[in-house]
């Protein structure tokens, strides 16, 4: 070492001066650690408990379990409505970053339309950041797949699965049950937001909307335990959901198969309605839409597609249009004016082709030149013999008509339980004084009396008065949904007592205008006489046929060809069966049907065979010639106190295999 | 010829075997506190088996450096000091030269089949150096030894700094500074130091690049920034403060498992430490770490000469400051620099560097005084 030094080393002081300063370094150092363990006892006890809530919120998250939705059955137990497993694309607002660039880079790995992406910036609006919103539903296997390659570089965006809903029988139930739809930003405001986090879809027509606060449950909720990416690790608690109840129709599928197809595609509505209780049991609007394709949301193509159709597929026929509901009114007519003592089953009038009313020049035909000539009443319905219930009707005058048609529920809602029934329109001086400056005049009463004029009635009002009448007079508000059930429970019948007191109050008169509409049916002159012909059991019906336009020339008279007059006319039928004791009313309308026995009495024709087969009845032969097995056996084969909807139906509900009689709670 | 040199190579290591020269207490420190690293890891990790494979592996080649440092005697060390201390530094121009640039700093430096960072290696030539300088010098140091011990260690800590390695520059100035302070540096001396150190503060913030200023910032007041800057030390703080005085229990630490705890493994493992084992694990840990520390001084006390006596105090010391610094850091005391926690924390650099420096104080009291 070529060091020069100062002075010689003191290795003994040098030493001695290391250790002091080793000890201070040390003690210095445990100062340090000392200070350290302060800094841990003031975090670790004495902010541990705000330390500890921190980290539990860091880490737990309530999510909310979407209720499973109740299940639609038909009056056998058989799906109507199902759900199945889907899965959707779900995103978690407060994990993305930049949402919009977020969106730019999804949709190359995901195809996302504008539909989604409006439905889901609204319901970003309205929900919370923490709160997950679906993206995308019904993801295809495919789109899965890839989502799942890419899913690091989406943060806050996962694949959920969840239950969507799918209707097997497509159209054939699509006016009744309806569908349901992707939540928006309307229904948001609407509903409680609450009971609906975590649903993605509401009942948005049919049933579907009707029951919709019995079909969607109660939500329940878990708490998750998710990382700093807001993926979920596990649960740690579940509070389960309470499912929707289970709806089961009175309708059998069977029925309302034959019904539909009894329209053979020709525009039209039928609705059935069991007398007894109001249970219906088959109702149509033909053509009708597929409502599997709205529950995730429709393409534009196929809405455009339907919406600009000419025949309104998506149009509730049954129960929004209302048309004249021409001669079927007259049977309604007739009890009137013998529970009103204007007329006694004998008093005859004179058809003669016309009639004009006394004092005026003003002239009203019959539908046969000539006329009917004398005509009691059970003669006039039979062949709807337009001066007897011309005369009727003046008779009766407008106020007592619209009073005691209104009791039969024209001009008003049925109150079935679903939801857009038009109501018609009933003549009336109010009716026309809210509308129009002239007074009533007395000629609108007489083409009131043939159902013409101002009436407007929908099939489910004909329908509704026709049970009503063959029920004896008692109204009940027509019913889909006979039962309910939660689940793992028997089906609890939704009771649906009388809506009043029996409109009639002396059976005979009953039984006059039954023996009217049956002479219609099965008399020689009733107009649908040969319709019914081989069917097991009596019928009593009635035709109509309202015109659409006014006469303009005398083409009117000359011209019968059936294409012609089907572009005129609406063919209507209303019939019952078994005439003595009525367990199924039909009402079946053609918007272009030529005559009302010809066209619309064989849809009615099948809809009681289908009802019959469904029930178990004796199946009737077809085209039996006329006067072979008599077809007048009054008598029910089924026993009169058997429900229609027998214990072995039941039985076929799941869940259950006693025997609940639904219509228990209605039938007096 | 080669049969000889087998023969003598055999010989040296079946001698480090069989006879290590080595301190049991302090060994059994060392160990301990490996042993808690890696069962902290594996819960830090979720159990990855291949990271603490890799630890303990590097641990194990940790512990073959002791024992084969422990055989070189300190004046062959004291003799190969200049050099090493100048190889160092030229590694350091070398990096700032053609270094590699990894998550924005410079600080690696690529040799094709391993990559390293040359500061690390100052961390121990150093304190060789400021002790190697010292040595033959007559204590305590006078102004102007304190002179060339501060561009001593001017030098490298500049260049690590400028990396920017703020953390590393730290370290290396204070085992540096601890060998000046043993050697006996006067207090007034000190005080003025600190003095005109404390004074420099304002141009070093001026120097400073954004992000470090932005820890400092963050450190003042992490919840105004939470989900950047402060994102760190505000789940670091939730962390340990949600352990309580008992701890989660092992492998229950929900902060880090759900990864709401950034760099879990390496720099926040202290965090799940503390989580899972609560204060009173904090507080086994710092009496572990003091035992090291103190028997390094002991072993210090005990050294022959000058040399050994302020490099073995320095090492010791200087493990102080990684304890510190890191601890201070996880609970939101100190900014978010890079310093590791010593043997605990995940990376092998450090480990390694640091086990080699327990080779050099093994070395040292393997040639301590001999009491008559």
């Amino acid at each position: 070492m070529a060091l020069k030094r100062r002075s010689i080393k003191d290795s003994r002081g040098e030493s001695t001066l290391f250790r002091v300063r080793a000890l201070v370094g040390f003690t210095l150092i445990l100062m340090g650690l000392g200070v350290l363990v302060a800094r841990y006892y003031y975090l670790q006890v004495q902010r541990h408990d705000e330390f500890a809530l921190r980290s539990e919120n860091n880490r737990v998250k309530p999510r909310a379990i979407a209720p499973a939705r109740g299940l639609i059955y038909d009056r056998n137990g058989v799906l109507l409505a199902d759900n199945v497993p889907a899965f959707r694309l779900e995103v978690v607002p407060e994990q993305v970053k930049d949402m919009s660039a977020m969106l730019d880079q999804l949709r190359e790995v995901v195809p996302l339309g504008d539909d989604d992406m409006d439905a889901f910036r609204k319901q970003l609006k309205q929900n919370r950041r923490f709160d997950s919103v679906p993206l995308k539903l019904h993801l295809t296997e495919d789109e899965i797949a890839r989502f799942a390659i890419n899913r690091w570089r989406f943060p806050g965006v996962d694949v959920v699965p969840y239950l969507t809903r799918r209707y097997p029988y497509g159209p054939l139930f699509a006016h009744v049950v309806g569908y349901v739809g992707r939540i928006d930003a309307d229904d948001l405001t609407r509903l409680d937001a609450d009971r609906y986090k975590g649903t993605s879809h509401v009942g948005r027509s049919g049933l579907e909307r009707s029951y919709e606060d019995m079909l969607h449950g109660e939500p329940g909720y878990e708490l998750v335990e998710v990382n700093a990416d807001g993926r979920v690790q596990r649960v740690l608690e579940t509070h389960a959901p309470v499912p929707g109840k289970n709806l089961y129709l009175s309708i059998d599928v069977r029925v309302q198969k034959a019904a539909t197809e009894a329209f053979q595609g020709r525009p039209g509505s039928a609705v059935a309605i069991d007398p007894r209780n109001g249970q219906v049991l088959a109702m149509v609007s033909v053509p009708s839409f597929d409502p599997n394709l709205f529950v995730n949301g429709i393409s534009k193509a196929d809405y455009t597609g339907y919406m600009s159709a000419e025949d309104k597929p998506l149009l509730n026929r049954a129960l929004k249009s209302a048309y004249p509901p021409g001669s079927t009114v007259k049977p309604f007519l007739a009890l009137g004016g013998l529970e009103m003592g204007i007329r006694r089953p004998e008093d005859t009038v004179l058809s003669t082709g016309e009639f004009c009313i006394p004092g005026q020049q003003r002239c009203y035909r019959d539908d046969v030149r000539g006329g009917n000539g004398t005509v009691n009443m059970v003669r006039a319905i039979q062949l709807s013999t337009n001066t007897y219930f011309y005369k009727l009707a003046l008779d009766m005058g407008i106020d007592r008509l619209s009073s005691w048609m209104g009791s039969l529920g024209f001009g008003k809602k049925t109150g079935i339980d679903l939801l857009g029934e038009a109501e018609g329109i009933l003549p009336s001086r109010e009716w026309k004084a809210t509308r129009s400056k002239y007074p009533w005049f007395q000629g609108e009463t007489v083409i009131a009396g043939i159902g013409q004029g101002y009436w407007n009635v929908t099939a489910l009002q004909l329908a509704h008065a026709i049970a009503t009448f063959a029920g004896r007079g008692t109204p009940y508000a027509p019913r889909l949904v006979m039962a309910t059930s939660a689940v793992k429970e028997r089906p609890v019948p939704m009771p649906n007592p009388p809506t009043g007191p029996t409109l009639i109050h002396k059976a005979h008169d009953w039984d006059v205008v039954n023996q009217g509409m049956l002479a219609v049916v099965n008399e020689v002159g009733g107009t649908a006489k040969g319709q019914f012909t081989g069917f097991p059991y009596l019928v009593a019906g009635k035709s109509g046929t309202a015109e659409r336009f006014s006469r303009r020339s005398n083409d009117y008279d000359t011209n019968k060809n059936t294409a012609y007059l089907a572009a005129r006319h609406r063919a209507w039928f209303m019939g019952y069966t078994p005439a003595e004791s009525p367990r199924i009313a039909v009402v079946a309308m053609l918007e272009a049907g030529a005559w009302g026995a010809q066209d619309a009495g064989p849809i009615v024709r099948k809809v009681m065979e289908a009802w019959l087969a469904s029930t178990g009845g004796p199946v009737p032969p077809k085209n039996t010639p006329e006067g072979g097995p008599s077809p007048a056996s009054s008598v029910p084969e089924v026993p009169e106190d058997t429900p229609v909807a027998i214990p072995a139906d039941m039985s076929a509900m799941p869940a259950d295999n006693s025997s609940v009689a639904p219509d228990d709670g209605g039938t007096p | 010829m080669i049969d000889a040199l087998q023969a003598r190579l055999g010989r040296f290591l079946r001698r480090v075997m069989t006879r290590p020269r080595i301190d049991l207490p302090l060994a059994f420190g060392l160990l301990l506190l490996s042993a808690t690293g890696l069962v902290t890891l594996y819960s830090a990790s979720g159990g990855n088996m291949s990271m603490i494979g890799g630890q303990a592996g590097r641990f194990v080649m940790g512990a073959i450096l002791v024992l084969l440092i422990s055989r070189i005697p300190p004046p062959v060390l004291r003799s190969w000091t200049p050099w090493l201390y100048a190889g160092s530094v030229a590694l350091l121009l070398v990096v700032a030269g053609l270094g590699e640039i990894r998550s924005g700093s410079k600080r690696w430096l690529n040799l094709g089949v391993l990559s390293f960072q040359p500061s690390e290696l100052l961390k121990l030539t150093m304190p060789m150096m400021v002790a190697w300088y010292l040595h033959p010098r007559q204590l305590p140091p006078r102004w102007k030894d304190i002179l060339v011990v501060g561009i001593l260690i001017g030098i490298p800590a500049g260049l690590i700094a400028e990396q920017p390695d703020l953390g590393t520059a730290l370290l290396v100035s204070a085992a540096g500074a601890f060998a000046l302070f043993l050697s006996g540096m006067a207090w007034w001396k000190i005080g003025s130091l600190l003095a005109v150190v404390g004074s420099m503060v304002p141009v070093a913030w001026h120097f400073m690049h954004d992000y470090q200023r932005n820890r400092v910032l963050t450190l003042l007041n992490p919840e105004s920034d939470p989900l950047g800057n402060g994102w760190h030390i505000i789940q670091s703080q939730i962390a340990v403060g949600s352990g309580g005085m008992f701890g989660k229990g092992w492998q229950q630490g929900t902060q880090s498992r759900l990864d709401f705890l950034p760099e879990h493994t390496t720099d926040f493992i202290f965090a799940v430490f503390s989580e899972e084992f609560g204060l009173v694990g904090v507080i086994a840990l710092m009496l572990l770490y003091a035992f090291i520390i103190g028997r390094c001084l002991w072993i210090a006390m005990e050294a022959r000469d000058t040399y050994s006596r302020l490099l073995a105090g320095a090492i010791g010391m200087s493990f102080f400051v990684y304890v510190f610094v890191n601890g201070g850091m996880v609970a939101g005391m100190l900014p978010v620099v890079g310093v590791p926690m010593p043997l605990v924390s995940y990376g092998g650099t450090s480990a390694v560097s640091l086990l080699t420096g327990f080779g050099v104080l093994m070395s040292i009291y393997a040639n301590r005084k001999m009491h008559d």
